[in-house]
C-alpha cells in the first residue's frame, strides 16, 4: 500500500504539478494565439516574442521595485510589476496594429500576408527584447521558494517520496485559473464580449448589426496582449526567462490552440493541457515509479524514458500532426469563439 | 521609380566593391560566398512561395539537412564504431522499416476495431524492439573514443559530391513533409513546418553516433587548396610576385575567390534552371494553381501532385544551398542553427527581393545578407554617435554599446514591413501576363 503512494507521490512530484503549471502556461498563451486567429483571421507568429516582451517590462518593474525595497512579502514581486507589463505590452500590441496590421485589415488582404507581416513585427519585437535586457538568461523570482517543501511533505506523511509544490507553480495555477474565468464572463457576459463572438462568427452579419469593428479588434489586442504578459511571467517565473526560449515556445503554443480547435477558447486550455501533459508524460523516466509498483527487489533495466527530454518539441508536434490528420478542427470545433 | 534589374545588379556589386575598398577585400569576398549561398537558398524558397505559393517556414531543417549530407560525405568513416555497433545500427534502421510495412500492411487488411488495436500494439512492441537493438548499439559507438570521434564517421569522399547528396537528403525529408502536411492550409502548413525544422534541429543535436551532436564535426575536407599548401607551391608565389601581391594574404583571397567561382557555377545554374522551369508550362501551370486552385483543379490539375512536386524541389535546392554553408564553414555544428537566420531571415530576402521572380530572389539573397552584416558594425557606429554625449564608462553607455548587434534584427523586421507595405511586389516584380509568357 505504502509503495502505491509512495508512486504516486513521485508521479504527482515528477509529473502532474509540473504538468498543471506547463500546461496552465501554454493555456495563457493559446488564448491569446486563438482570440487573434479569431477575430483578426491570421496565426500570430509574433505571439511568442509579444510574451517576451511584456515579461521584459515585467522584470524591469520588477527590478525597479526591488531597487527602492517594494515587495510582496512571500509572492514574487513580479506579481505587483504585471499589470504594468500588460501595460507595455498592450502599448506595444496597439502601435503595431495600428501601423502594420490596420493597413492590410483594410484592403482585405489574405491572412498570408498578414502571417508575413507578423514575422516581420516578430523581428522587430525580438530585436528591442535583446537590445534592452539581453539574449541572456535572467532570473527574477523572489519571495518564498516553496509552497510545500519535499522534507516536510516526507516528515508530515512518513512516506518516502516527498511533494515539492513550488510557490510559482501554486501561482502559476491559481492565476490562470482566475484569468481564465474572468476571460470566459468576459465573452459570454459582456456587451464587448458578445461583439466579439459575433464578429468572429460571422464579420459581415456583425457589422450590419451595428458592431463597431474598431472597437473589437482593439479588445482582441488587448486581451492577447494581457495574456501573453501574464503567460510569459508565470513562465518566466516558474522555469527562467530568456528572450530565446520565448520565441520556441510559439510552437507548442501553436500545437496547443490548434489541437484544441483554433479560435476556440475552451479548446486552447485543453489543448494547453493536452501538449503539456503529452511533453512531461513521454520525457518523464519511469524507471523509479516502476520500481515501487514492481514486485519486490525487481528493477527495470534503463530508465524507461520514452524520449529523451530533447526531443519534446518532437511530442508537441507528432501530436499537432495526428490532430491535423485525424480531426482537423481540433478536439473542440474551431473557428468560433 | 524602378531602377532596371541590371541596374540594381550593379548596385549590389558596387556596395560590394566598396566594402573590398574601405574595410578588406577579404571581408568583401567572405560577405559575397554567403550572399551567392543566400541566394541559392532564396531561389529555392521562391520556388515553393513564388510558383507555388507554399507557405515553408522550415527552411532551417532542410538547410541543416543538406549540412549532414555535406557531412556525411566528406569525412572519413570511423571503422572502430563501425564494428563496434555498426551493424546493429542498420539492423534497427531494417527493424523500422519492418515495423512500419507491418503496420501498413495491418491497416489495409484488418477492419473496425482490431485494426486500431493491431496498429497500436505494432507501434508500441515495434519502439520496445528497436530501443532494444539501437540502444546498446549508440552506447558502443559513441564509447569509441568520444573525444575525437564517437560516431560513425561518413563515406571519406570529396566534399563537392555533397552538395547534390544534400539536396537529395532535404528533398526526401520534403517528400515525407509534404505528404503529410501539404493538404493542410497555409497557416497549418507554416506551423507543420515550423515544427519539422525544431525536430530535425533536435535530432540534429541529440543523436551524436550520427552527427556528434553538440560536440561538432570541424575539419572537414575542402574542395578548394588550403592556404598553407599555395603558400608552398612556386606557381603560386611566382603568381603573387607577379602581380605584387603579398603571398600570404593573396592566399586567402585566392581560396575565397575559388569558392566564389564554384558557388557562381551553382547558384547560375540552379538559376538558369528556374528561368526555365518558370517559363515553361509547367511554370504556367504552377502559377494558374497559385493564382486560382480552383479554376486550376477544374482544368484537371493534380494541385496536391504538383504542390508535392514543386515543395520538393524547393527544399532539394536549399539543401544544396545548406551543404554549401556547411562546406565553406568547414565544421557542421547543429547547435547554431537559429530559425531567425536560417529562416525567417530567408523569407525576408525572398519577400524584399520580389517573390515570384527568381532574379529577385537572387538580389534579396545579395541585398540582405550583405545588410544583415554590414548592419552590426553600422549599428555599432551609430550607437558610438548617438551615446557621445554620455559620460565615458556610464553604465547606459557600456549597455547600449553592448546592445547595438541585436539592432539588426530591427532592421531585418523593419525591412520587411516597410517592403511589404509600400513595396508589396519586391525590388524586382513578378513578369505577369504576355511578358512573363
Amino acid at each position: 500500500m505504502e509503495d502505491i503512494l509512495n508512486a504516486i507521490v513521485l508521479l504527482s512530484n515528477f509529473v502532474i504539478v509540473p504538468g498543471l503549471a506547463y500546461g496552465a502556461q501554454l493555456a495563457l498563451g493559446a488564448l491569446g494565439v486563438t482570440l487573434i486567429y479569431a477575430v483578426l483571421r491570421f496565426s500570430n507568429f509574433a505571439h511568442g516574442d509579444l510574451m517576451a516582451f511584456g515579461t521584459m517590462a515585467v522584470i524591469l518593474v520588477t527590478w525597479t521595485f526591488q531597487s527602492v525595497g517594494i515587495s510582496a512579502g512571500p509572492v514574487p514581486t513580479a506579481l505587483l510589476a504585471l499589470p504594468f507589463g500588460i501595460l507595455a505590452a498592450i502599448g506595444i500590441s496597439l502601435l503595431f496594429d495600428r501601423s502594420v496590421y490596420k493597413f492590410y485589415r483594410t484592403k482585405k488582404s489574405p491572412p498570408v500576408v498578414f502571417v508575413i507581416a507578423s514575422v516581420g513585427v516578430m523581428f522587430m519585437l525580438n530585436g528591442i527584447v535583446r537590445f534592452i535586457i539581453g539574449p541572456g538568461d535572467q532570473n527574477f523570482s523572489d519571495g518564498g521558494r516553496f509552497l510545500i517543501k519535499a522534507r516536510e511533505f516526507k516528515e508530515m506523511t512518513g512516506l518516502n517520496e516527498g511533494l515539492a509544490i513550488k510557490t510559482s507553480q501554486g501561482i502559476t495555477i491559481i492565476v490562470a485559473f482566475l484569468v481564465m474565468i474572468a476571460l470566459f464572463w468576459f465573452l459570454q457576459k459582456s456587451r464587448t464580449g458578445k461583439a466579439m463572438r459575433a464578429y468572429s462568427d460571422n464579420e459581415d452579419l456583425a457589422l450590419l448589426s451595428g458592431i463597431n469593428p474598431d472597437r473589437v479588434v482593439l479588445y482582441t489586442w488587448i486581451i492577447a496582449a494581457a495574456l501573453a504578459t501574464i503567460a510569459g511571467t508565470l513562465y518566466g517565473l516558474d522555469k527562467s526567462f530568456k528572450p530565446f526560449t520565448y520565441f520556441q515556445l510559439l510552437l507548442p503554443i501553436f500545437a496547443a490552440a490548434i489541437v484544441g480547435g483554433i479560435g476556440n477558447p475552451l479548446g486552447a486550455i485543453a489543448g494547453g493541457f493536452v501538449i503539456a501533459f503529452s511533453e512531461v508524460t513521454v520525457t518523464y523516466a519511469y524507471k523509479k515509479f516502476l520500481i515501487y509498483l514492481g514486485p519486490e527487489g525487481w528493477a527495470p533495466d534503463g530508465l524507461v524514458q520514452l524520449l529523451s527530454t530533447d526531443y519534446k518539441f518532437a511530442v508537441s508536434f507528432v501530436i499537432l500532426v495526428l490532430v491535423l490528420l485525424i480531426r482537423p478542427t481540433g478536439i473542440f470545433k474551431g473557428k468560433v469563439i | 521609380m524602378k531602377l532596371p534589374v541590371p541596374a540594381q545588379f550593379a548596385i549590389m556589386g558596387l556596395l560590394l566593391v566598396l566594402v573590398g575598398i574601405f574595410q578588406s577585400w577579404s571581408v568583401a569576398l567572405a560577405i559575397l560566398n554567403l550572399c551567392l549561398i543566400s541566394s541559392v537558398m532564396a531561389l529555392g524558397v521562391n520556388i515553393q512561395w513564388g510558383y507555388a505559393g507554399l507557405f515553408n517556414v522550415g527552411i532551417m531543417g532542410f538547410a541543416a539537412l543538406g549540412g549532414v549530407g555535406a557531412m556525411l560525405v566528406s569525412v572519413p568513416p570511423v571503422r572502430e564504431a563501425w564494428a563496434a555497433g555498426g551493424l546493429q545500427v542498420i539492423g534497427s534502421g531494417l527493424l523500422v522499416l519492418a515495423v512500419i510495412a507491418a503496420v501498413v500492411f495491418a491497416r489495409r487488411t484488418l477492419e473496425g476495431r482490431t485494426r486500431s488495436l493491431a496498429t497500436v500494439a505494432l507501434v508500441a512492441g515495434g519502439y520496445f524492439l528497436v530501443r532494444a537493438v539501437f540502444d546498446p548499439a549508440v552506447d558502443a559507438i559513441e564509447a569509441v573514443d568520444p573525444a575525437k570521434s564517437g560516431f560513425l564517421g561518413g563515406l571519406g569522399l570529396p566534399i563537392i559530391f555533397s552538395w547534390g547528396i544534400g539536396g537529395v537528403f532535404a528533398a526526401g525529408a520534403a517528400w515525407v513533409v509534404g505528404k503529410i502536411a501539404l493538404g493542410l492550409r497555409s497557416d497549418y502548413l507554416a506551423i507543420a513546418t515550423l515544427g519539422i525544422s525544431e525536430i530535425i534541429i533536435a535530432i540534429l543535436k541529440n543523436e551524436d553516433w550520427l552527427t556528434r551532436g553538440v560536440k561538432n564535426v570541424s575539419g572537414l575536407p575542402r574542395p578548394v587548396p588550403l592556404e598553407i599548401n599555395l603558400i608552398q607551391s612556386p606557381w603560386f608565389t611566382d603568381l603573387s610576385a607577379r602581380i605584387g601581391a603579398d603571398p600570404v594574404a593573396f592566399a586567402g583571397i585566392f581560396v575565397k575567390l575559388c569558392y566564389a567561382a564554384l558557388f557562381t557555377i551553382v547558384l547560375l545554374a540552379i538559376l538558369w534552371l528556374s528561368q526555365r522551369a518558370l517559363h515553361s508550362p509547367w511554370g504556367r501551370m504552377m502559377r494558374a494553381i497559385r493564382d486560382n486552385r480552383d479554376a486550376a483543379e477544374a482544368m484537371g490539375k493534380d494541385v496536391t501532385k504538383r504542390h508535392l512536386q514543386t515543395f520538393v524541389l524547393g527544399s532539394a535546392v536549399v539543401g544544396i544551398a545548406g551543404a554549401m554553408l556547411v562546406t565553406i564553414d568547414g565544421q557542421f555544428t547543429p547547435g547554431t542553427y537559429n530559425p531567425l537566420r536560417y529562416t525567417f531571415l530567408i523569407w525576408v530576402m525572398v519577400i524584399v527581393g520580389g517573390s515570384g521572380n527568381n532574379y529577385g530572389s537572387v538580389l534579396g539573397g545579395f541585398l540582405i545578407w550583405f545588410l544583415w552584416i554590414q548592419a552590426e558594425p553600422a549599428g555599432l557606429w551609430l550607437m558610438n554617435v548617438l551615446t557621445m554625449p554620455l559620460a565615458e564608462g556610464s553604465a547606459l553607455k557600456a549597455h547600449l554599446l553592448q546592445a547595438a548587434p541585436h539592432l539588426r534584427l530591427f532592421l531585418m523586421g523593419l525591412i520587411l514591413l516597410l517592403v511589404l507595405r509600400f513595396s508589396p511586389r519586391g525590388l524586382i516584380p513578378e513578369e505577369t501576363g504576355r511578358k512573363a509568357a
